[in-house]
């Protein structure tokens, strides 16, 4: 911790504190909030600070950082706990290739590493994929996926149909068929993911002639640790993306999420061009000292919590 | 029909697959970022006592196994079925050959036994961990062979051959492990 603070001090950027309850959720159709109540009213503890800190980011145009609590429902496992730290910054006027040197150079003074050891890998998610199947996962349909498995024998999960959204596809096709490829190798930048999983990232054309989101994550083996965005700035889009993700969520049966107005304003009034990004600090704290559970590195346990 | 969802699997939690009962064993969370989350679980197969593993896209839902667990008392068997009895309810329960299984190897009546029901039918019996049977037949040990470990085999009163120690005679009472099918001490 004072390694991560020492190294944000030093780049000028600055350490700010946002609340951790809200009186909005998130509209990600794949995250559910942990929901309490204050003076009879509804209110959520965040998933990740990343509307305050942008509300912060648009008043002020500086380098911001934050080490929090996150906390996420139904996310309990060897990598998962419904509590966790999550460090998370953001850099005014930084693309994305900007802030992925930034995130390594982090994590190799972490590791205690010179800037010359090869010990990350970069990778656009099309690579990834054309690597291990051979097809281009920004073209590719469901029923492709769908056919694609069933030739090479990928289990296919209950539930997932060759009808459904390819990104689920795609999602399951990565856990099952690309991010095994990344065991053994240290660090790997996984960037550019297919338009459709931008999330709160900038969508700009790719290398061929398709739309690619700037998003990237990064992962120590098959573990994710980090995810960041050349954050879109546009008001009206990032309105138009959470009204679309609460459709999906009651689409898949989830309830619809409040969208947080404050957020939105605040991109009105003028986020910076900017990137920014989330590092879940538990799991980099098990890669550091090699642990495979979750449980280890925390003071105590969700079973004991 | 009852039904789980993936955010309701923990262990101990009985469902339906392939048409069989099995208990959950693991559950992990397979979650590629922000995507779409996947229950990996492995279960175990109630019925075969087979593990499978199987994979669930997150939100999807599963039937649930009605399943029970009762302690019961073995009365006796027909030849086609073994009858066993709810000590409180008095209700009588025939469990077939497949449902009884190994257990029919230690049992000879008013053996505490626990019962799984599927459906309210018997679907497996557990024996009691220990139990104590009559020596049926054995050879009379060889006098002075009494190297430690010699065993020699005997036949219990319910049929079942066991390796017994060579001081062991006809009539003897043995206290049995019935999870390893092994002589413990004479009762």
């Amino acid at each position: 911790m004072k390694k991560i603070r020492a190294f944000f001090d030093a780049r000028g950027v600055i350490e700010v504190e946002t609340p951790l309850i809200s009186r909005y959720s998130t509209t990600d159709p794949h995250l559910d909030s942990l929901a309490t109540r204050f003076r009879e009213q509804d209110c959520y503890l965040n998933t990740s600070p990343e509307y305050a800190m942008k509300r912060l980011l648009a008043q002020w145009q500086q380098p911001i950082y934050q080490i929090c609590k996150a906390f996420r429902d139904d996310e309990l496992g060897p990598n998962h706990n419904p509590e966790f730290t999550m460090l998370e910054w953001y850099r005014p006027g930084y693309d994305m290739l900007q802030l992925m040197a930034e995130v390594a150079d982090l994590v190799g003074s972490l590791f205690g590493r010179s800037d010359a050891d090869p010990l990350f890998e970069y990778l656009s998610y099309q690579q990834a994929f054309e690597d291990v199947t051979g097809f281009d996962p920004h073209q590719v349909t469901a029923k492709q996926c769908y056919n694609y498995s069933v030739d090479n024998h990928v289990e296919v999960p209950q539930g997932l149909r060759p009808e459904d959204d390819v990104n689920h596809w795609l999602d399951w096709l990565l856990t099952q068929l690309v991010l095994p490829t990344f065991d053994n190798r240290g660090f790997t930048f996984l960037y550019d993911y297919p338009a459709a999983q931008c999330a709160l990232a900038k969508v700009e054309p790719g290398p061929g002639s398709l739309p690619v989101a700037k998003r990237f994550e990064l992962f120590y083996g098959e573990v994710e640790l980090a995810n960041g965005f050349y954050e879109l700035t546009d008001a009206d889009e990032q309105l138009n993306r959470f009204r679309r993700e609460n459709e999906k969520r009651l689409s898949a049966g989830r309830e619809a999420s409040k969208i947080d107005e404050n957020f939105i304003d605040a991109l009105r009034c003028g986020l910076p061009d900017c990137s920014g990004v989330a590092m879940g600090l538990d799991r980099l704290m098990m890669v550091l000292t090699g642990t495979a559970c979750i449980d280890q590195v925390l003071s105590f346990a969700w079973d004991c919590s | 029909m009852a039904t789980y969802s993936t955010n309701q699997f923990k262990n101990g939690l009985k469902i339906i697959l392939d048409g069989d009962p099995c208990s959950i064993t693991e559950n992990n969370v397979v979650k590629p970022g922000k995507g779409q989350a996947f229950n990996k679980i492995k279960a175990k197969n109630l019925r075969t006592g087979r593990v499978l593993e199987r994979t669930f896209k997150s939100t999807e839902s599963v039937e649930a196994a009605d399943v029970d667990e009762m302690n019961v008392e073995y009365l006796y068997s027909d030849g086609e079925s073994w009858h066993f009895m709810e000590p409180t309810s008095f209700e009588q329960y025939a469990a077939d050959e497949i449902a009884v299984g190994e257990a029919v190897k230690w049992i000879k009546g008013q053996e505490v036994c626990v019962m799984t029901l599927w459906d309210g039918a018997p679907l497996t019996i557990t024996p009691p961990n220990f139990v104590e049977l009559a020596v049926a037949q054995t050879d009379p040990g060889l006098k002075g062979d009494t190297a430690q470990g010699a065993t020699k085999p005997a036949t219990l009163e319910t049929g079942t051959e066991v390796k017994v120690p060579l001081f062991v005679n006809e009539g003897d009472i043995l206290k049995i492990d019935t999870r390893t099918g092994e002589y413990v001490s004479r009762a």
